[in-house]
């Protein structure tokens, strides 16, 4: 798999938002995503995690020309996009789709669930949008027939995520770019969902670029995972590396944040001081140092630099944590400052 | 209207395969059945049509000829003969009421429908366009509107003389920034929503975006402002009437007949109560009709009276 170009991928990608108001009064330009880089190869699933306003959202639907990229790159098989305009994300968009976090959103409130099924195949000029071949369509993620003369509102969260997906199958891409896919789902449809995108891959090798924060997601389904806080990359790597020995002291408060059915590990204190720092004041130096608890004089002044390391693995930080070193006992609390 | 109520209705996945026809039809029926499902829509959809029809077939239903001046017979009480009597001139007002529902449906229906012709495309390029079109536009739109109609009148009637035209240029001049408006408003707000973001990121082409996707969401809101304008446009055409800038005073209006009969009033009130009551009738049933139509065009309000 290591052989192949990837599939996609971003380079140093940053999206600002310009600040508005007459020019020399304009506020300075906020910067959404900052120098974010990330690849997907075919066939796998990359997991980017970040709390909400992390800009993971920015980052999928900029990676789809949505939201215009200010700077980056974006490569496809290896070959650059000339640049960032709608004629030159074409081609991606004919071969990647994007789920959305609400998927009732996500389909025109005028039209019903087969018509919007077959749009892709319609706008594409491939593939047919005939009734039967729409019906095996709706089979493939588990939806009867009768659902296809609905309206979306008349779907639940469930049938309607089945529906997107349907949507985004029908012209088989190979990226799909999923936005929190089991946000407001029962975490039994949440499971259906996930093996729904495992049965997806195995039959068509398509890759997914899953955003998330719910941590269960990504140890059920993750090959790789991203981790963004503030629109920049902190720590990154295979997910097993990653889960199981965070490096960056940030990646270890998100896994310790999550709560264990475990009554005799009860935490004793929050893993993350205080709340996230808004990215129209960032921080100086690492911008995680507000709330790190390994937190040194270096940190408020000095920015680290994403250093890769061995193993495909690339962490953010002066200080990261011995990681592969040692499995961390359960139960173990970070080091205090 | 027929017509615009087809393009509202939703796409369905048999139409995606090909067959028009059939599910054209039955989509009518759905959608009448909505109207016809609450008492207001059906009074409404019971008045627009008793109007319509009234204007198709004014020559068949007048028993007189509506310009004919008879002196000797003016200011009759309603009777056998004179079924609301003769205004000052002796001219039969039942004729006069009925053909009058032809000239304020013609005026109305054309009026509006070039407005709505012309207001969608040019709402749509404001809202989905080029952004450094928006801001001309808007304010194109909002120097016509804030001429006062009045003068707009006068200026088109100085220009190319009064007369039913005249009266139709005059509406569709004032009207067109209102529904473009509307239309730019909707746009602009459908824009940023996931479906359309979705179909961008399906690759498809704007034209598809603009008339499969957006339009269809735009219509259903334009169309109710359309049917509750008709009563003002009937009102807008009386009134220039009455200023002698619209319709010619032997032609019969509905505003003719108000302003005829304001200067008899105190002699009979017949001629006025025969001007305002169908004035008031097709108000009233258009309003409902237009409310009906929206309630039914909507598939989500409809779930909801339906259950």
């Amino acid at each position: 798999m290591r052989e192949q170009p990837p599939l996609i991928e971003a380079d140093r990608l940053s999206v600002d938002v310009p600040g508005r108001g007459l020019p020399f009064l304009r506020r300075a330009p906020l910067s959404i995503l900052a120098e974010v880089s990330l690849t997907v190869r075919p066939g796998e699933i990359v997991c980017l995690i970040g709390e909400s306003g992390s800009g993971k959202t920015t980052f999928g639907r900029a990676l789809l020309g949505l939201v215009r990229p200010s700077s980056g790159r974006i490569e496809v098989d290896g070959v650059p996009l000339p640049d960032f305009s709608a004629r030159s994300f074409r081609a991606l968009r004919r071969q990647a789709a994007l789920l959305f976090q609400d998927p009732v959103s996500s389909f025109n409130p005028r039209q019903r669930i087969g018509a919007m099924m077959a749009e892709p195949r319609a706008i594409a000029g491939v593939g047919s949008t005939r009734l039967a071949d729409i019906v095996a369509l709706a089979g493939q993620v588990g939806l009867s027939e009768r659902f296809l003369a609905r309206f979306p509102h008349a779907l639940s969260g469930g049938q309607a995520r089945r529906a997107a997906v349907a949507r985004a199958l029908s012209v088989t891409p190979r990226l799909i770019v999923a936005d929190e896919p089991t946000a407001g789902l029962d975490v039994s449809v949440q499971g259906g969902v996930l093996n729904l995108f495992l049965d997806i891959r195995e039959q068509h090798d398509t890759a997914f670029l899953l955003i998330t924060h719910n941590l269960s997601v990504v140890r059920h389904i993750a090959d790789r995972i991203v981790i963004l806080y503030l629109g920049r990359v902190v720590e990154s790597g295979r997910a097993d590396d990653v889960l199981r020995a965070p490096r960056h002291p940030y990646t270890r408060a998100l896994l310790d944040s999550e709560p264990v059915p475990d009554p005799t590990r009860r935490r004793a204190e929050p893993p993350v001081i205080g709340e996230v720092p808004s990215i129209a004041r960032r921080p100086a130096g690492c911008e995680f140092h507000t709330r790190c608890p390994r937190a040194q004089p270096r940190c408020r002044s000095e920015a680290p630099v994403l250093a890769d390391e061995a193993g495909g693995r690339q962490v953010a930080c002066h200080f990261p944590l011995p990681g592969a070193v040692s499995i961390p006992a359960p139960g173990r609390r970070m080091a205090k400052s | 209207m027929a017509m615009l109520t087809d393009t509202a209705t939703p796409d369905t996945p048999t139409e995606a395969a090909g067959s028009h026809e059939p599910r054209a039809l039955a989509r009518f029926a759905t959608t009448l059945a909505h109207i016809l499902s609450t008492p207001l829509g059906a009074i409404g959809l019971l008045l627009a049509m008793l109007i319509v029809l009234t204007a198709l077939l004014a020559p068949l239903i007048a028993p007189y000829d509506p310009t004919a001046i008879n002196v000797k017979d003016r200011l009759a009480d309603p009777s056998l003969t004179h079924l609301l009597g003769t205004d000052q001139l002796g001219r039969d007002l039942f004729s006069r009421v009925i053909l009058g529902t032809r000239t304020a449906m013609t005026v109305a229906l054309t009026a509006l429908a070039t407005a709505l012709a012309l207001a969608l495309p040019l709402g749509l390029v404001a809202g989905y366009g080029p952004r450094w079109l928006d801001g001309p536009m808007v304010l194109l739109f909002d120097s016509i509107s804030s001429l006062p109609m009045i003068m707009l009148g006068l200026a088109v009637v100085v220009l190319i003389g009064p007369g039913v035209p005249t009266v139709i240029l005059v509406i569709v001049l004032y009207s067109v920034p209102s529904y473009a408006r509307l239309v730019r408003t909707q746009t602009l707000s459908l824009k940023s929503r996931d479906f359309i973001k979705a179909e961008q990121a399906m690759d498809a082409g704007t034209a598809r975006i603009l008339f499969r996707h957006l339009l269809p969401n735009v219509i259903g809101p334009l169309l109710i402002l359309a049917c509750l304008d008709i009563s003002t446009v009937i009102t807008l055409e009386a009134g220039l009437s009455f200023l002698g800038l619209g319709v010619k005073p032997q032609i019969p209006s509905w505003g003719n007949i108000l302003s005829d009969g304001f200067a008899v009033i105190r002699k009979s009130a017949v001629p006025v109560v025969a001007g305002g009551v169908p004035l008031v009738l097709a108000t009233l049933g258009f309003t409902f009709f237009g409310e009906a139509l929206r309630d039914a065009l909507d598939p989500r309000l409809a779930r909801e009276r339906r259950p």
